[in-house]
C-alpha cells in the first residue's frame, strides 16, 4: 500500500477497524464522469476495498442504489448527521451564468448545492480538471461560465487533484493519505498534493534522454517514432505539465500517453485546452533542471512561456540546443490564465 | 383514483443529469417526461479550432463512453479531407471499440443496472452452498465454491451491520418488484464485486494503444502508436501478447460470468419481456468495418432502420441527406431564428440557449412548454430507438447469421418469443448478446492485426493530409459510429483550415429527448407508458426501464451554431 512499511500498514488497519468509516459525499456537476470512471480503475487499493471497507460513500450519482427522493434523503442524512465531519468530493465545474440554470439537480442549481455542502464539509477534494480549473467547458468562449470550485467556496480546506481525468491511483492515493495519516497531504502553491504533482512529465519521462540528445519524432509513425524518440516536436506538453504519468503511468502502470506514441496534451494544467493547437510544439520552456518542483517554478512557467522566452538552461548537449532553437519560430506559445488574466476567466 | 405526479431527480446509476417526471394512475404510468438538466456547450467551444484537435475536445463529451466520441470525431475529419487510414489503424480502432463495449456493458449490467433486480440485503439470507450449486450448474467459472460465496456473504453482512450502507443506502431492498431468491441475489452481489475488479483490466487495451483510460489518445489519419518488433519503445511482441491476453480473459469473463448471470436473473423476470417496449422504430449507423469505413456492407454491425417492428424491411440511412436526420426544439430550451416549429438538418441548424423553465429551486417542470436541454432528433420525422436492441434487430433483420444465432440462443434459453425483445428485458438482453458477439469479433481483429504485421505491414498512420496546406479551402464530413448506447454521428465543416461548425447527434439525444412539435414521444417517454408502479414513493419499476437504455446525459446535451456566427447573447426567460 503506497510503499508503506509493514508496521504502518498494521496501524492503518487498526485505525480503520476502530472508527466508523469516513462519510464521503461525491458530487457531479458539469462533467463527463471520466473522474468516476478513473476512480473505479484503481488497482491499489482496489475500489471495492475502498467503498466497502474504508469509506462510506453515501452519495454518488454514478453508483448509488437509490434515485430521486431516496438519493436526496441519503444526502440529507449524511449532511445532517455528520455535519463538519464528512469529506466532500467534487467532480465537475459549476456554471454561474444565468443564475446557475445550466446545471440543476433535484430542481436546485449546482451553485446552491455546492455552497451548502461545502459549509458542512471537513475538507473538499476537487477531482479532475473540471473542478480544479473548469476544463473543457471553460475553454473559450466558456458559454456557461463554467467555474472552478475554489472560486465559489471558501472557509474549508481544498485539495486539487487535476487531470482529465486524474490517474486512478492518484485519486485513491489522495483518499488513502487522508485516511491513513488523518491529515491533508502537503500541497503545492496551486493546492495539489506534492506526492503526485511535484514533477514535470518531461523530467520524469523515460524518453527524456532522446530530448537531451536531440533525437525527435518528426511525423507520426516515422522511423523515429518507431524508435521511440522524443515527441517534443509533435507538440508534447510534458515540459510544462506537472503530473505523475511518467512515474506511476496509467491503469496499473501499463503505459502513459508518451509511451504509446502521442504527446502529452497537458490535461492537468489550467487552461490547457486554450494552449493549442495540440500538435504545434512549444517555443521552448525555461529549463529549471530536474530538481525543481511546482512551488519553485510556480506561476513562472506560464508567465515565462507566455512571452515565448527562448532561454534554455539544460546544457547537456550543444547539438540539441541548436536543434531546438531552430524550431522556435514555428512554435506555439503556451498561455496561462493565471499569468495572463490574474485568474481563470471563469470567476463569478 | 387520481393521477399522481412522480418526480425522479437525480436518476442515479447513469452518466449525467437526468430528471424524469411521470404521471401514475391506478398503479400504471400514463404519461412521462424526460429532461436533461445540464448543458456545457462543447460545439461552440470547438469552433475556430484545429480539426486535428477536435477528437480530444469531443472525447470529453463523455468519460463513460470514452473513446466513442474521439472515434466519431477523427472519422468526421477523415471523411471531410478524404483520408484513408491504414488497415492496422482500422484494426487498432476496432480493438479499442471492442474493449470499450466489453467494459461499458459489463459495468452497466453489474454496477448501473443490477441493483434494480438484485436485492443486496436479501442476499444475506442465502445458503452459500446452494448459491455455489447454482453457479456451478450455469457456468464453469472457477470462483464458485461454497467458501467463496460464504466469504462474500460475510463481508456484506459486516458491511450492513455497520449501519453505514454507503452506495447501498436507501436502495430498493424488500421492494415487492424484487423477485430473485436469496441465492441468486448472493450470486449477483458476488459478481458485482468481481466485475468491479475485472473492468479495470480490459481497458488496458486502450492504455497500450492509446496511453491511458479513460480518454485514450486518437489521431486523425490513423493511430498514434507505432509497431516495431525490434524495439522496446514501440508496440512489440510483448505489448501484442498483453493485448491478446486481455481480450481472451475478457471473452472468458463475458461467457462465463456476464451471460450466465444475465440468463439466470432474466429467467425470474420474464414478465419484463412485455413491459417497456415503447417505440416501434429502430436505427443504427453500423460499425466495426472489416474492409474500411467506406464499405458498410462489410461492417460487423450493419447499418439500417426498422419501421413499425417490421424486421423484413431494412431501410437505408444517410446522415448526409438533408431530409433524413433533423433536430427540433419544440420542447427544448433553445430558440430558432425562423421559429421554434422548424426542424433542421445538422448542417443547417442553429442554436441559442433560451432557458424558459421555472426558476430554481423548483418542484415541477412546465411540461406543456420547454422542459429539457436535449434537442429532439428525428429520422424522416420518425422517432427512433437506438442502442443494443436496435443493433441486434437490424442485424437480425439483415440476415446476419452470427447475430441471428446469438439472439436465437438467448430466446431459446429463456423460452420467450421474438416479441419479448421489444421490452425492458429485451433491451437488457440485447446488450449482453452483443457483448458476447463483440468478444468473439475482437479475436478476429486481433488475429488479422498479427497477420498484417507478420506480412510486413506495420503502418499505423497516413501522413498525406496531415499538414493543413494540403487541405481544400472548405470541406464537410460526417463521422459515424455505434457507441455502446447507440447511433452516434459528428458533423464537421472545415473552412480555412479551422473548424467552422461542429455538431453531435448522439444516442441519448435520440432516446432521452423531449417530445417533438407534433407530440410524438421519444424512446424513454414512450417506453415508460404502461409501466406498473407498485409504490409511488419507491418507483423502482420506472428506474428499471430507464436504466435498460443505459442513459448518458452528458453526451446528449449539446448545442451548436453551424453558421460560424458569433454566439448570440444568452438570454434567460422567466
Amino acid at each position: 500500500m503506497l510503499g508503506l512499511p509493514a508496521t504502518a500498514v498494521a496501524e492503518v488497519t487498526r485505525a480503520l477497524e476502530t472508527k466508523p468509516r469516513l462519510p464521503v459525499l461525491w458530487f457531479h456537476f458539469q462533467e463527463c464522469t471520466c473522474c468516476s470512471e478513473s476512480f473505479i480503475r484503481s488497482s491499489h487499493p482496489a475500489v471495492a476495498d475502498i467503498i466497502l471497507d474504508r469509506i462510506s460513500l453515501d452519495y454518488t450519482e454514478t453508483l448509488m442504489a437509490g434515485s430521486g427522493k431516496q438519493a436526496e434523503d441519503a444526502l440529507r442524512d449524511t449532511m445532517t448527521k455528520y455535519r463538519g465531519e464528512y469529506l466532500m468530493l467534487v467532480e465537475g465545474s459549476v456554471p454561474t451564468a444565468a443564475g446557475g440554470v445550466y446545471c440543476c439537480i433535484g430542481g436546485r442549481t449546482a451553485l446552491d448545492i455546492v455552497k451548502e455542502a461545502a459549509a458542512g464539509a471537513k475538507a473538499v477534494v476537487c477531482w479532475g480538471s473540471c473542478a480544479c480549473n473548469g476544463c473543457v467547458q471553460a475553454a473559450k468562449p466558456n458559454p456557461t461560465q463554467a467555474t472552478p470550485i475554489a472560486d465559489i467556496i471558501s472557509g474549508v480546506p481544498i485539495i486539487k487533484v487535476p487531470g482529465c481525468p486524474p490517474i486512478a491511483e492518484v485519486m485513491t492515493g489522495t483518499i488513502v493519505h487522508l485516511l491513513a495519516f488523518d491529515r491533508i497531504p502537503q500541497l503545492d502553491g496551486l493546492g495539489r498534493p506534492k506526492a503526485f504533482y511535484s514533477r514535470r512529465v518531461h523530467d520524469t519521462c523515460y524518453r527524456r534522454p532522446n530530448y537531451d540528445a536531440g533525437l525527435f519524432v518528426n511525423s507520426f509513425d516515422d522511423e523515429n517514432a518507431k524508435r521511440g524518440y522524443c515527441l517534443y516536436k509533435m507538440g508534447c506538453r510534458g515540459p510544462v505539465t506537472y503530473n505523475a504519468c511518467g512515474v506511476m503511468r496509467w491503469n496499473g502502470g501499463v503505459s502513459f500517453p508518451i509511451q504509446s506514441g502521442h504527446g502529452c496534451i497537458g490535461c492537468s494544467e489550467a487552461n490547457f485546452w486554450d494552449n493549442g493547437p495540440f500538435y504545434r510544439h512549444l517555443p521552448n520552456f525555461p529549463g529549471f533542471g530536474i530538481e525543481t518542483t511546482a512551488d519553485k517554478v510556480g506561476v513562472a512557467v506560464g508567465a515565462v512561456t507566455a512571452v515565448g522566452i527562448a532561454a534554455h538552461a539544460i546544457s547537456t548537449n550543444i547539438r540539441k540546443r541548436h536543434l531546438i532553437q531552430e524550431e522556435i519560430a514555428a512554435s506555439e506559445d503556451v498561455q496561462d490564465c493565471r499569468a495572463e488574466q490574474g485568474g481563470c476567466p471563469t470567476k463569478e | 383514483m387520481a393521477t399522481k405526479r412522480i418526480v425522479i431527480d437525480p436518476v442515479t446509476r447513469i452518466e449525467g443529469h437526468l430528471r424524469v417526471e411521470v404521471e401514475v394512475k391506478d398503479g400504471f404510468v400514463t404519461d412521462a417526461f424526460s429532461s436533461g438538466t445540464m448543458v456545457r456547450g462543447l460545439e461552440i467551444i470547438l469552433r475556430g479550432r484545429d480539426p486535428r484537435d477536435a477528437w480530444a475536445f469531443a472525447e470529453r463529451t463523455c468519460g463513460v463512453c470514452t473513446t466513442v466520441h474521439a472515434l466519431a470525431s477523427v472519422r468526421s475529419v477523415e471523411d471531410a479531407l478524404g483520408i484513408v487510414i491504414p488497415p492496422n489503424a482500422e484494426l487498432i480502432r476496432n480493438l479499442m471499440f471492442c474493449a470499450q463495449y466489453m467494459q461499458d456493458h459489463v459495468v452497466h449490467f453489474y454496477h448501473l443496472h443490477a441493483l434494480d433486480w438484485v436485492d443486496v440485503v436479501n442476499a444475506l439470507k442465502a445458503d452459500p452452498a446452494q448459491t455455489a450449486a447454482l453457479a456451478q450448474s450455469i457456468s464453469k467459472w472457477p470462483k464458485s465454491s461454497t467458501g467463496y460465496f460464504s466469504d462474500v456473504q460475510q463481508r456484506i453482512g459486516k458491511f450492513v451491520a455497520s449501519g453505514q450502507l454507503g452506495v447501498f443506502a436507501n436502495g430498493y431492498w424488500g421492494h415487492p418488484a424484487m423477485k430473485l431468491p436469496p441465492e441468486v441475489n448472493l450470486l449477483g452481489v458476488a459478481h458485482y464485486l468481481e466485475a468491479l475488479d475485472w473492468q479495470k483490466e480490459i481497458v488496458k487495451v486502450h492504455t497500450i494503444f492509446g496511453g491511458k483510460n479513460p480518454h485514450p489518445n486518437y489521431l486523425v489519419g490513423g493511430a498514434p502508436c507505432s509497431f516495431n518488433l525490434d524495439e522496446v519503445n514501440a508496440i512489440n511482441a510483448e505489448r501484442l501478447a498483453y493485448v491478446g491476453k486481455l481480450l481472451t480473459d475478457a471473452k472468458t469473463f463475458v461467457e462465463q460470468v456476464y451471460i450466465p448471470d444475465l440468463l439466470a436473473i432474466a429467467s425470474f423476470y420474464k414478465d419484463w419481456g412485455a413491459i417497456g417496449g415503447g417505440l416501434r422504430n429502430y436505427m443504427c449507423y453500423g460499425d466495426l468495418p472489416t474492409h474500411g469505413f467506406g464499405d458498410p456492407s462489410k461492417f460487423k454491425f450493419p447499418r439500417g432502420v426498422i419501421l413499425d417492428r417490421d424486421l423484413s424491411t431494412i431501410h437505408d440511412v444517410d446522415p448526409r441527406d438533408p431530409q433524413q436526420v433533423k433536430e427540433s426544439i419544440a420542447h427544448s430550451w433553445y430558440q430558432y431564428s425562423d421559429g421554434d416549429a422548424a426542424a433542421k438538418h445538422p448542417w443547417e441548424g442553429e442554436t441559442k440557449l433560451n432557458y424558459t423553465g421555472p426558476q430554481p429551486p423548483y418542484d415541477q417542470l412546465n411540461v406543456e412548454g420547454k422542459y429539457s436541454w436535449l434537442k429532439t432528433p428525428r429520422w424522416k420525422n420518425h422517432p427512433m430507438e437506438v442502442g443494443p436492441l436496435a443493433r441486434m434487430l437490424v442485424g437480425y433483420g439483415s440476415g446476419r447469421a452470427d447475430i441471428q444465432e446469438a439472439v436465437n440462443m438467448v430466446l431459446k434459453k429463456l423460452d420467450v418469443p421474438v416479441a419479448a425483445l421489444y421490452s425492458t428485458l429485451g433491451r437488457t438482453a440485447a446488450r449482453g448478446i452483443e457483448t458476447y458477439l463483440v468478444a468473439q469479433w475482437a479475436q478476429e481483429f486481433y488475429s488479422d492485426l498479427l497477420a498484417n504485421i507478420k506480412n510486413g505491414d506495420s503502418r499505423t498512420f497516413n501522413s498525406e493530409k496531415w499538414e493543413p496546406d494540403t487541405w481544400p479551402a472548405q470541406a464537410k464530413g460526417v463521422g459515424m459510429s455505434e457507441a455502446p448506447r447507440g447511433a452516434l454521428a459528428h458533423w464537421i465543416v472545415i473552412e480555412d483550415k479551422k473548424i467552422a461548425n461542429y455538431q453531435l447527434v448522439v444516442p441519448s439525444t435520440w432516446n432521452a429527448s423531449p417530445r417533438d412539435g407534433q407530440g410524438q414521444r421519444s424512446a424513454y417517454e414512450a417506453a415508460l407508458i404502461g409501466t406498473p408502479v407498485a409504490d409511488p414513493e419507491k418507483p423502482l419499476e420506472i428506474i428499471r426501464t430507464i436504466h435498460s437504455f443505459d442513459p448518458c446525459l452528458a453526451c446528449a446535451v449539446h448545442l451548436y451554431d453551424p453558421q460560424g456566427r458569433t454566439l448570440n447573447r444568452v438570454t434567460v426567460g422567466g
